[in-house]
């Protein structure tokens, strides 16, 4: 980027020169960069607010980058108790950790060291947030499809590591928030089967807590993982880059071109000036709102924990899941297999994440559709897989309800235990009415945008007839909107095909083929198709062969019931 | 290998059908002209507007390095209710609003006073064309015919087996990150004769200073010693040994079978460390002897062998047999029968 900046910086006006300037023409003539400059300096970028989520997940993980290399150079990864002796009277003379107390010291005694942690503390909460987001973009306007299946398992992959270094993150401070979530990580890794011990006696380098993981988990965090996510960051825009963006339809947006503005100079200024927007709005919550307040908390012993503790939002809903789950426990040979652990924290949420990653696949697979697609879809149109999305959210959002279930019960008054035992029926009958609902919705929407396309809009003019009848005129829409509104495919489910070829030979796994037409007939069941070019006449006609926007003409009205098409 | 060899697939077409478009694609709807672009007037308003933003982010940033040396360390702003430092604050606030300025004038620029007619870019397919697939092709045997990699055998399977065995070490060089867990999450400091203490004044405690209903966090005696040895110690055997010491009305216990005469006038001591994934438990209630952790919400009733009433838990709170020494103090009868906190695959 930086390259193509300078060339860009140094190409003002219309007026190209053949031969570059000469800072340019020495990089050129070292590394070839007005070949890369050519291709990507005018490269052309579709425009949409939904497009720029996954910038703001782009730009908190370099704000992250920025301030994360701040604290580290006050920072000290270290158990090692000391006697703090720092500005913060309250908790002066008490024994903790070096981490817990140079933690305090860039909170009170470095200046401009609050902000930078609290900065980077709602950079965080930004980044896995805004890819959440992203994620669901993408999603519901199928931009994953081919041929963008990898992408989306490389966005997947840097959504599931932005979750365990924001966790490892808010366990360094070695507070007693901090310890009491690292407790319950411990615990459940205790509680994995056959594994289970030796797994937490390596990770914590014996006994909880030990005096290890602050160490070992600080490496892991500025080094092993920030590392990862800069690879798969590249590997995204890259992608991004070669794939070129997707776009929505419309009149002059087709499967085989791009419609938009050129990265130099529009989108420089906007995703450049987008940077600074977001680096600004979270420098402003930096100063003004309080985050992860640790001096209140004091140092982490093991005998203590406050009520009402709750990790970051996005640990929540694994949260939500090991507190919905009822005690099971088996005792059999000599072992012990806490299924109250297994099944909400080893079974569930790595099932349900497998399930997103490959989430593109399975659709793939379903639906037999093997074509590129660079036009999204809208929601409505596809409405089994937004009546899915839709469920995942329910099922999410639930679990991250019940991450809460305790203060749900203290604000509003209710039984603890309803509220738990309401969530423990409700992960599984919420989905499945978010599915059904959205669906329906959904698919109400596409009649009303084919009625849109086949009636017009209404005019909200009424006109009796001669024999008294009383009707609506309906204005047809124009021609671009009417374009739009048919550009969706005509989805047509996968068929089984015959038993046998021409030679009778059987087809090959023809159960596997049953079931993945039962599927796909259901994905694509209830949708409804767009008209023809003969229906969109055929209506047309019905109600005027002449001007259609004279508004005098009875010929035009439409009744308003009973719609006879 | 080649694509052109392999059969072509049925399903090709399925999922959607492409037909002709009922509706002809009119094309780019005609462009749109901006204030900007019609008056040179607006276009000087916006030119002064993003320069405006600019020159005050230039200046935010200067006053955010005044604010750095001028205002105390300790100083606090007050706002009503809100406190905050005044040094964070005003860092915060002048670098915020710089730097927001600084995209807000980017942005403005770009809406406003660049050229925004859209641009038509082709597409290319993501594949290789076919002639460079053959020449790939062509390549990769050309490439593995010369180093005979598929026909001598024996240095192919030398070579895969030497890089497997390769990750072995990988593994192997990981063993020294922690010691075996052996028996160690079997047992805790508490002892046959160890005195229970409060946990906050250290101090030994008689069944005559506890109430009916109140509720003691204790330790074992033999713990604050332990923090002058070694601090990480100290905090490993206090995550095993916290417990809570509770009296209940003697007529409303109901002690498991074998555990009649592990109180003292009603005076029951648990373990503190849930049986669920180890967090301390802290909330008592009085009137139900319930006693909740505040982690998961598990529920358990101490009149009752603590036994899970609620939440995820699956065990009972070990209990700590009490006796009462010469002096009249708490004592351990015996340690924990039985490990404490969360489970585990090898423990029966």
């Amino acid at each position: 980027m930086s390259d193509t900046k300078t060339v860009a910086s140094q190409k003002e006006g219309p007026a190209a020169t053949a031969e570059f300037p000469p800072p340019v023409k020495w990089l050129d003539d070292r590394l070839g960069i007005g070949k890369l400059g050519k291709k990507n300096l005018r490269k052309v970028f579709p425009d949409h607010w939904s497009f720029m989520l996954g910038e703001i997940a782009l730009y908190s993980f370099i704000i992250l980058i920025l301030t994360g290399i701040f604290l580290t150079l006050w920072f000290r990864p270290s158990m090692a108790e000391v006697e703090y002796q720092g500005s913060y009277s309250l908790l002066k003379g008490l024994h903790m950790s070096e981490a817990y107390a140079s933690t305090l010291d860039i909170s009170f005694d470095v200046r401009g060291g609050l902000l930078m942690r609290q900065i980077h503390h709602w950079a965080a909460v930004l980044f896995i947030a805004a890819m959440m987001v992203h994620l669901l973009r993408i999603f519901f306007t199928g931009a994953f499809r081919k041929p963008r299946e990898l992408n989306w398992v490389i966005g997947f992959g840097m959504l599931f590591l932005g979750i365990i270094e924001g966790f490892l993150g808010y366990g360094l401070p070695d507070d007693l928030l901090s310890g009491t979530g690292l407790r319950i990580t411990q615990g459940m890794i205790q509680a994995s089967p056959i594994v289970g011990s030796y797994m937490t006696f390596f990770i914590f380098g014996g006994e909880f807590p030990g005096d290890d993981f602050v160490s070992r988990f600080f490496t892991v965090h500025v080094l092993l993982i920030p590392g990862l996510i800069l690879a798969l960051v590249t590997a995204h825009l890259f992608l991004v880059v070669y794939h070129k963006h997707t776009q929505f339809a419309g009149p002059g947006r087709t499967e085989k071109n791009v419609v938009g503005y050129p990265l130099m100079p529009v989108y420089m200024a906007k995703a450049g000036g987008f940077f600074f927007v977001v680096f600004g709005i979270t420098a402003l919550m930096g100063a003004l709102l309080q985050i992860n307040p640790v001096w209140l908390y004091g140092p982490y012993n093991p005998a203590e924990v406050t009520a009402g503790s709750q990790p970051d939002w996005y640990m929540g809903w694994l949260e939500g899941s090991v507190r919905l789950m009822p005690g099971f426990e088996s005792h059999f040979w000599g072992v012990t297999l806490s299924w109250n652990l297994l099944i909400p924290a080893l079974i569930i949420p790595p099932a349900f994440v497998t399930l997103v990653a490959l989430y593109p696949f399975i659709e793939g697979w379903i639906t037999g559709d093997k074509r590129e697609h660079h036009l999204l879809d809208r929601p409505r149109n596809v409405p089994t897989r937004t009546g899915i999305g839709a469920a995942f959210i329910t099922f999410y959002g639930l679990l991250w309800i019940a991450g809460g279930n305790d203060l749900v019960a203290t604000h509003f008054g209710v039984s603890l235990n309803n509220v738990t035992w309401v969530l423990r029926f409700g992960v599984f009958i919420g989905p499945v009415l978010a599915f059904w609902l959205t669906r329906r919705i959904a698919i109400s929407l596409q009649r009303a945008d084919q009625e849109r396309l086949l009636h017009g809009l209404e005019s909200g003019i009424i006109v009796r007839s001669p024999e008294g009848k009383y009707s609506e005129r309906h204005t047809p829409i124009g021609e671009h909107e009417a374009y739009t509104l048919t550009t969706h495919d005509r989805l047509v489910p996968y068929e089984v095909g015959p038993e046998t070829d021409t030679n009778g030979v059987r087809a090959p796994l023809r159960a596997l083929n049953k079931v993945r037409a039962k599927l796909s007939a259901f994905y694509y069941a209830d949708a409804v198709q767009k008209p023809t070019a003969a229906e969109i006449e055929d209506a047309h006609s019905h109600g005027h062969e002449d001007d259609v926007h004279e508004l005098t003409e009875t010929e035009a009205f439409r009744e308003v019931t009973p719609d006879k098409h | 290998m080649s694509e052109k060899n392999l059969p072509v697939k049925a399903d090709e077409h399925h999922g959607a059908v492409e037909v002709a478009e009922p509706i002809a694609d009119p094309g780019l709807e005609p462009h749109e002209y901006r204030i900007t672009d019609l008056d040179p007037k607006a276009a000087d308003r916006a030119e002064r507007q993003v320069a405006t933003m600019f020159t005050l982010a230039g200046l935010l940033a200067l006053g955010s390095c005044v604010a750095y040396f001028a205002i105390p360390r300790d100083a606090i702003l007050q706002f009503g209710p809100l406190t905050g430092n005044a040094n964070n604050l005003t860092l915060g606030v002048t670098l915020g609003l710089s730097l927001f300025l600084i995209g807000a004038g980017a942005i403005q620029w770009a809406k406003q006073l660049m050229v925004d007619t859209e641009v038509i870019e082709l597409r290319h397919d993501a594949n290789s064309t076919p002639e460079q697939k053959a020449d790939i092709m062509a390549g990769f045997s050309e490439g593995v015919a010369e180093s005979g990699f598929s026909r001598r055998k024996l240095i192919r399977r030398s070579l895969i087996g030497a890089m497997g065995l390769l990750g072995l070490p990988a593994v192997v060089l990981l063993r020294d990150l922690g010691p075996l867990p052996g028996r160690s999450l079997y047992n805790t400091i508490w002892a046959k004769g160890i005195r229970v203490v409060n946990d906050v004044t250290d101090r030994p405690i008689k069944p005559s200073d506890l109430q009916v209903g109140q509720l003691v966090n204790a330790q074992p005696a033999n713990l604050t010693p332990l923090q002058e040895e070694s601090a990480v110690e100290y905090q490993n055997a206090k995550a095993k040994a916290a417990v809570i010491v509770v009296r209940i009305e003697p007529n409303k216990i109901q002690a498991p079978a074998g555990r009649e005469n592990w109180g003292i006038d009603g005076i029951l001591c648990y373990s503190k460390i849930c049986t669920h994934v180890g967090c301390p438990i802290s909330l008592y209630e009085q009137t139900t002897h319930h006693v909740l952790c505040p982690c998961h919400q598990s529920t358990f009733d101490l009149a009752d062998g603590a036994k899970v009433v609620f939440g995820p838990a699956a065990r009972p709170l070990p209990q700590l047999p009490l006796a009462v020494d010469a002096e009249g103090y708490l004592i351990a009868q015996a340690p924990f029968d039985e490990p404490v906190g969360a489970s585990f695959w090898e423990r029966g």
